[in-house]
């Protein structure tokens, strides 16, 4: 195939994974050469885990067009997962990599799954109908973690549900040899931090792969022509049903993956991190880097995730400068006000984009 | 008896909710837009009145007029500087500017009143000078007083509002914005004038629901209103959102199953139950209990 006869929106995205290779390249030699102080490293797998959960919200709420507050609760979901795939497997696969991989697929598995039980009833509902659904069931998932008991012993996994609160780690029946993993509203203790830098990094890659696959397939088309105008889309004879739940599960489903990966960063993990705030921290993301706008998403996280930790005096304000952002994005983009003022200025910057 | 007194905090708890949820069906059903603010707006109210009587002196009842004035304040500034220029954007755009809203608020009051949570002196106080509670007593049961002003204020607070928007010339200007705003405006009514006083009448009633619900839990934090404020907006749509007296129901049953899922089911998982009631009815009864459901024109 020739590069002139490629259509310009794969010239941008061939870009896109160039980009992001030159960055991996950049940050590994970084890495080796210990220019990157110990703090400094111990932010990049986090930092990938939230590019991912920004592009995956970015499916929901940029391509899908509906706004989902619960993100975070799938992430939670992912990270329990594959802290408990990973912590049972732990003498059946002795080689990390493939642990790790097997700790993600868990969490994105699971995470579908409850994507798909959780987008029965809330596709049903619309505008902030559905948004304020799924924060419900962020709130839900994140209650009911707290109440999850696991351990593991030579026998399996024993897990129970404390939702009365008055049973403890001891009620697990665990063999001598066995090991708690999720102690109920401590969280998830003593887990093995398996999760690397490259393991992320290549989880943006396939996420960032898996979006722009289905964007430009006859699917993504569908999906986006139901955000732009449902009745009509419905007349023409799309699903609108099925179509919205391919990109709700995908979206989950990839959250799940890097819960996974960043419960696996860290040792002790509690469910109170996967609230609101955190969905709220993505959307941030989603929405200064531009609905539907994927290198945008990459790029916002980055710099949002960064910028905070970059200047110590900042971290206090970091939650109030990012309700400023979400606020003058919105009214610069969506107020009339703003867009003829705009207009007057960069006559020549692109109409519209990719947000409606 | 041990019934009797869940079942009458949770009535209490709900007329708090009621009273939010009023605050949240009047803007909803004029302005078309969920005010993600409106829990903030509570706690506001809240610090205000706080620093009323602990700064200022004043005495409670000073202190919470004090409130109801820089809420409706508040409100009617946040609607006009974040909520009209967007009068015709998207749902979404107006929804994403709400919550940035709701964290701006409740980022400037963690900056302004630090994390540490306030400890608040109730309205009335719960024990009187000889250290017994401050409570009417019927038999073994025991209601507290500032219970019973709750569903006082509640009860008042509906009634008055009910024929406010039936009676007077501005609650009707209300109901024809809310059918439709083109036509409104056609009859001469200021569109974006009767928009600023339901927010302003929303956010008076708000700093009443602060000032109610810290007197029930006497902590105060930057986050105290969010919770409550999700609540009621269950409870708005539980009872039909857009609906007065269905605000009103659906604030007393949400508290009622609060009280309820607390005392038997489980206490970790209340927030859980009501946010399940809110998923069924949304998918069994998108209306609500009293919303009448209005079919979508192509």
């Amino acid at each position: 195939m020739k590069w002139k006869t490629l259509q310009p929106h794969t010239k941008q995205n061939v870009f896109t994974f160039l980009g992001l290779g030159v960055v991996w390249v950049l940050v590994a030699v970084l890495r080796a050469q210990g220019v990157l102080t110990r703090s400094a490293a111990g932010l990049l797998v986090p930092i990938c885990c939230y590019v991912v959960m920004a592009l995956s919200l970015n499916l929901t709420v940029g391509i899908m067009g509906e706004l989902s507050l619960g993100h975070a609760g799938f992430m939670g979901v992912g990270a329990f997962t594959g802290v408990v795939a990973s912590q049972s497997l732990m003498n059946a696969v002795p080689s990390v990599p493939l642990r790790l991989l097997a700790a993600m697929l868990a969490g994105a598995l699971f995470a579908g799954v409850f994507g798909f039980l959780i987008g029965i009833p809330v596709l049903r509902l619309r505008g902030d109908y559905l948004a304020i659904v799924t924060l419900a069931f962020g709130e839900i998932i994140k209650e009911l973690i707290t109440c999850l008991l696991v351990g593991v012993d030579e026998k399996g996994l024993h897990i129970i549900f404390n939702y009365k609160g008055v049973k403890g780690v001891e009620d697990l029946n665990l063999s001598p040899a066995g090991q708690v993993i999720i102690k109920g509203a401590q969280g998830a203790t003593g887990t093995q931090t398996i999760a690397s830098f490259t393991a992320g990094m290549l989880l943006i890659f396939v996420t960032l792969f898996i979006i722009l696959h289905l964007i430009y397939s006859r699917t993504g088309r569908a999906i986006m022509a139901i955000r732009d105008n449902r009745i009509a889309a419905e007349s023409v004879g799309i699903d609108v049903t099925k179509h919205k739940m391919i990109a709700f599960v995908l979206s989950a489903a990839m959250a799940g993956a890097a819960g996974a990966l960043y419960g696996l960063n860290y040792s002790n993990l509690v469910a109170a991190k996967f609230d609101f705030n955190t969905s709220i921290l993505v959307l941030v993301f989603v929405v200064l880097g531009g609905l539907g706008n994927m290198r945008g998403s990459i790029i916002a996280a980055v710099l949002l995730y960064v910028l905070p930790e970059a200047l110590r005096g900042m971290r206090d304000y970091r939650m109030l400068i990012y309700a400023v952002i979400l606020i003058a994005v919105m009214l610069t983009t969506n107020s009339p006000i703003a867009q003829s003022f705009f207009s007057r200025f960069f006559r020549f910057g692109r109409k519209g984009g990719e947000t409606e | 008896m041990e019934f009797l007194s869940y079942l009458i905090s949770g009535v209490s708890l709900g007329s708090v909710y009621a009273i939010i949820a009023l605050g949240y069906t009047m803007v909803y059903g004029i302005a078309k837009m969920l005010n993600f603010a409106h829990g903030d707006v509570i706690m506001v109210g809240g610090y205000i009145s706080f620093c009323g009587f602990a700064y200022l002196g004043l005495n409670g009842w000073l202190a919470l007029l004090l409130a109801m004035c820089v809420c409706t304040v508040l409100g009617i500034v946040i609607e006009g500087l974040a909520y009209r220029p967007l009068r015709q954007a998207t749902s979404l755009a107006v929804l994403i500017t709400a919550i940035g809203v709701s964290y701006l608020l409740q980022n400037t009051a963690l900056l302004t009143w630090g994390a540490t949570p306030k400890v608040y002196s109730p309205l009335i106080p719960l024990t009187n000078a000889a250290g017994e509670p401050n409570a009417l007593k019927l038999g073994e049961l025991s209601i507290s007083y500032i219970s019973l002003l709750t569903m006082a204020a509640c009860i008042v607070i509906m009634v008055g509002l009910t024929l406010f928007t039936s009676r007077s010339k501005m609650g009707k200007a209300m109901r024809a914005c809310s059918e439709d705003k083109d036509a409104a405006r056609l009859m001469g009514i200021n569109v974006n004038t009767t928009i600023s006083v339901t927010f302003a009448i929303g956010s008076a009633l708000a700093a009443v629901a602060g000032v109610l619900l810290c007197s029930f839990n006497p902590t105060l934090m930057p986050t105290t209103g969010s919770m409550p404020g999700i609540r009621a907006f269950t409870a708005a749509v539980f009872g039909g959102i857009g609906s007065i007296p269905g605000a009103f129901l659906g604030g007393l049953l949400i508290g009622v199953i609060e009280a309820m899922a607390k005392a038997y089911i489980s206490t970790q998982l209340a927030n859980s139950v009501v946010f399940a009631v809110l998923i069924v009815v949304l998918l069994v009864r998108p209306a609500g209990l009293l919303g009448k459901y209005v079919p979508e024109k192509v």
